[in-house]
């Protein structure tokens, strides 16, 4: 089953990524990604992550479907106009790939070119809306195309944004662009995102919650201080502070959130951002 | 130097929708000198509305509309037609507009939109910026422009990079256009424009028209 009929059928749907890497040796992310199969309906492939300059999204969703792991394209408006995030829409079409992630992405100086020129032509609602379009056979201003490709798009939200309330509001705004499932930030607080999840419920459209795998207390701090609608609860990063061994307290953490999201929404999210070796064993102490 | 055009009539009556009663406020700086916002535009404006069957409950030409203090005083100074009026209609460039938003409580709609001159300013605007986009956005965002008060130009709501302390992550002094933005809408009881999905913005009309260069601004520079 692929990602668009494991959602539809209401199952719990697991998702995790992977990194392209800075450069052109591929070997140890597609090992990584070979991990995953079997045991994820599908992988995302970010798209210059963190700004950072790499090899692109669109050739490694390539690599991974012609090992028959199914990719979501993730796509930034930072680094394209409308011109070339069309083109490489219709690129991924005849490559076969038809999950995409329309992100806004991150700012250009948050990442190792801080001097390059932000693009943001289009927002992720616009994007939605072009995918949209292409799939009725024409560009965005009209013109005619040689067939009609096929998409299945996502969003992504922000659950603890400040104020909640305007992340709703944009949700809405993507799903009526197109958005047919959504990927959220880093949840760490299940009280908090259940009150987020009762008032989306109305939104009827698969969420999946986002997990991020703790490395360290110190970098759940960080988390906390620096990404914005992250918050890493205190007993958590204690349990962190205090273990022998953090791998396997990590995956404990990140098994109990997956157990205690598993009634309030309709799968998990799991970014493992270079622990990607840790994600089955997440899932094992899930039985999943 | 700031360059605006007037919206066309049609466009400003669907910003007045459901409202009745408007005041007008013009200014004698550069719209003046742009044609779209002295006291004979004003006049018109309002003699247009009328016919339009809206109530002009007052109007004022004020010398800077970009100077919040002004306008602060302007408007105190006819508190009861301001008082009386469901929005105010401002005749100037979208510094004049976001700075009567700032300062009032009222709606504030853009009458104009500012064109860009391509470099020519000869002075620096304060916290309200104006990207002189050709096609102002202002009458959906409070009065507030997500062009310039955002980072990342987002015409569709905030990113999810929005610091608990309602920062950008961008740079943590500044404010998250957005939020600003949405605080904004919500006094103004007008959530419910952050329904509407805002289309790719035309940057060709970013671009100094051509008429313009070789008109009116060149009189401009020429001082005549």
């Amino acid at each position: 089953m692929g990602l668009q009929e494991s959602l539809a059928s209401k199952k719990f749907v697991v998702t995790s990524e992977i990194g392209p890497p800075k450069g052109i040796h591929i070997q140890e992310m597609l090992a990584d990604a070979d991990l995953l199969r079997g045991r994820v309906e599908a992988i995302n492939v970010t798209d210059l992550q963190s700004s950072v300059m790499r090899l692109g999204s669109l050739a490694v969703c390539h690599l991974l479907q012609e090992k028959g792991l199914e990719p979501i394209l993730q796509m930034t408006c930072r680094d394209r106009n409308r011109l070339a995030l069309q083109a490489d829409l219709l690129s991924a079409s005849v490559l076969g790939i038809e999950n995409v992630l329309a992100l806004t992405g991150d700012y250009a100086s948050l990442g190792d070119h801080p001097q390059s020129k932000p693009v943001f032509d289009l927002d992720s609602v616009s994007l939605l809306s072009v995918i949209k379009t292409l799939e009725t056979g024409t560009d965005m201003v009209g013109n005619p195309l040689s067939g009609a490709p096929k998409f299945f798009a996502g969003a992504v939200v922000n659950p603890g944004g400040n104020p909640v309330e305007a992340q709703i509001f944009k949700m809405e705004k993507k799903i009526k662009a197109g958005a047919s499932f959504f990927q959220t930030q880093a949840v760490y607080d299940v009280g908090a995102f259940e009150k987020f999840m009762k008032r989306v419920a109305p939104l009827k459209v698969p969420v999946l919650a986002g997990i991020i795998l703790l490395k360290s207390a110190g970098m759940a701090r960080f988390m906390n201080k620096n990404v914005a609608g992250v918050f890493v609860p205190e007993p958590l990063i204690q349990k962190m502070a205090k273990t022998e061994d953090r791998v396997k307290t990590s995956i404990e953490i990140a098994a109990d959130l997956i157990k205690d999201l598993k009634g309030l929404c309709q799968g998990v999210h799991i970014m493992p951002i270079g622990w990607e070796s840790k994600v089955p064993a997440v899932l094992d102490a899930v039985k999943l | 130097m700031l360059l605006s055009q007037q919206k066309p009539l049609e466009e400003i009556l669907s910003f007045l929708d459901g409202e009745k009663n408007i005041f007008i406020l013009g200014c004698n700086g550069c719209a003046e000198a742009s044609g779209t916002g002295g006291r004979p535009q004003v006049l018109e404006m309002k003699e247009a509305l009328e016919k339009a069957g809206k109530k002009v409950t007052g109007f004022s030409v004020v010398d800077f509309l970009c100077q919040k203090a002004l306008v602060q005083s302007r408007l105190r100074g006819k508190a009861k037609e301001v008082k009386a009026a469901n929005s105010i209609l401002a005749m100037t460039c979208g510094v004049g507009v976001q700075a009567v938003a700032a300062v009032s409580n009222k709606v504030t709609h853009p009458a104009c939109n500012t064109l860009p001159l391509g470099g020519i300013r000869g002075e620096w605007q304060g916290s309200e910026r104006c990207w002189e986009c050709g096609d102002c956005v202002l009458d959906l965002t409070g009065g507030i422009c997500p062009l310039t008060a955002c980072s990342k130009f987002l015409l569709n709501g905030a990113c999810g990079g929005t610091t608990k302390e309602g920062k950008c992550e961008v740079d943590p002094e500044m404010e998250c256009g957005w939020r600003l933005i949405y605080e904004k809408l919500e006094k103004l009881g007008q959530l419910e424009k952050l329904r509407q999905i805002y289309e790719p913005k035309d940057h060709s009309k970013m671009m100094p028209p051509k008429g313009l260069r070789l008109s009116e601004r060149w009189a401009l520079e020429q001082g005549k």
